[in-house]
């Protein structure tokens, strides 16, 4: 099966010759999958891609869209989200590539663009790309993401590099601890893709419903705290997504979150998560919670 | 002991982290938490950021970041998991 040709994209007069943009899989695209370049309309379901720096998240969405945004080993190289799209077994998906962060806690705007766009876009499922070989240092970011959201999926990504060093992740043993599925890819060389967007596939139609592993605090005090705060943010702003997490803010003295809550940012995103759905993913980088 | 007076090729546990705000969360998203193993990769020709393993990555620290991880040292050894 061939792909589509992917919709020629504007481009920096630099990139045409730059080797790094070579790297993506260009290739056969893998089964089941049809590149839909930057085409917009209508969309099944968003997927926002997540994941530390450097992980291979930018090389995933060339895979999945066709499209060549560029590749690149240096800090905030996707310096806001980029948006592309692909069919998958007959539905389409709406692709959006997260900067790269280590965390989700408001000290950059990286990070900020990132986490608005989990909290108040609400996409259907997330991908959170992690590296194989680094595997400890992603579950960080990993269990942030888990905290806002069930429907992800961990793409095990880089696991050709993984085998070359001679590490074996045990991905089921993985998915059973994380609670939701867990995929080892080779993005740049299509490896697992398909396995990936089947899994995907699976969390967008909620069958079977994931279930996060979330942190619990060994302190009952801080739970009953974050159950308060929960409630009275549900009394508050009745549509606020990710009561639980903006909770833990907030106890955190988080002062994003802090200020987002009183100057109103909060209440006005949260109307916004549900009046355009899920498929819009919330905050613009002028309207950021911190 | 603070990791900045840790030298080349040294590796220490973290005990703590003598900081709190922006700068406490950076340092645990990077993997500083107490229990981690820490090793001096490099520093810098003028010493000042030095670069560290941490969990199998390298990180750079500026001075003053450093001086805020309190460490044990553990000997010469290859930095990267917990203890077990």
């Amino acid at each position: 099966m061939t792909a589509p040709q992917p919709v020629p994209q504007p481009m920096e007069p630099g990139c045409a010759s730059c080797t790094v943009r070579h790297g993506a899989g260009h290739g056969t695209a893998p089964r089941g999958l049809f590149r839909l370049g930057a085409l917009g309309g209508g969309h099944h379901a968003v997927v926002a891609l997540a994941g530390n720096p450097n992980t291979g998240k930018s090389t995933l969405f060339n895979t999945l869209t066709g499209l060549r945004q560029h590749v690149g080993n240096w800090a905030g190289k996707t310096v806001s989200r980029s948006e592309g799209s692909f069919r998958f077994n007959g539905r389409k998906y709406k692709v959006v590539d997260l900067p790269g962060t280590y965390s989700l806690l408001s000290s950059s705007t990286d990070e900020e663009i990132a986490r608005d766009a989990l909290v108040f876009g609400r996409p259907d499922v997330t991908i959170v790309v992690v590296d194989a070989t680094r595997l400890e240092r992603n579950l960080n970011l990993t269990l942030q993401v888990l905290e806002i959201t069930d429907r992800v999926v961990v793409a095990l990504n880089l696991i050709d590099e993984a085998r070359r060093h001679g590490i074996a992740v045990d991905d089921r043993h993985l998915a059973r601890e994380l609670g939701v599925p867990v995929v080892a890819t080779a993005a740049q060389r299509g490896e697992g893709i398909t396995e990936l967007l089947d899994a995907v596939e699976r969390v967008a139609t909620g069958e079977p419903a994931t279930r996060a592993r979330r942190l619990t605090y060994p302190d009952p005090e801080v739970d009953r705290a974050v159950r308060r705060l929960e409630a009275q943010l549900g009394r508050l702003l009745p549509h606020l997504p990710a009561r639980r997490w903006v909770a833990l803010r907030l106890l955190e003295g988080d002062p994003g979150v802090e200020r987002a809550l009183r100057d109103g940012t909060l209440a006005r995103l949260a109307t916004r998560a549900t009046s355009e759905g899920s498929g819009v993913v919330g905050a613009t980088g002028s309207e950021v919670v911190a | 002991m603070t990791l900045d007076q840790l030298v080349e090729h040294q590796s220490a546990v973290v005990v703590g982290l003598d900081c709190r705000g922006p700068v406490r969360h950076r340092l645990m998203d990077l993997g500083l938490l107490p229990g981690t193993q820490v090793e001096v990769r490099m520093a810098s020709p003028l010493g000042d950021p030095v670069a560290y393993v941490v969990r199998g990555s390298t990180i750079a620290l500026r001075r003053e970041q450093a001086s805020t991880v309190r460490i044990e040292t553990v000997g010469n050894g290859t930095a990267g998991m917990e203890p077990r």
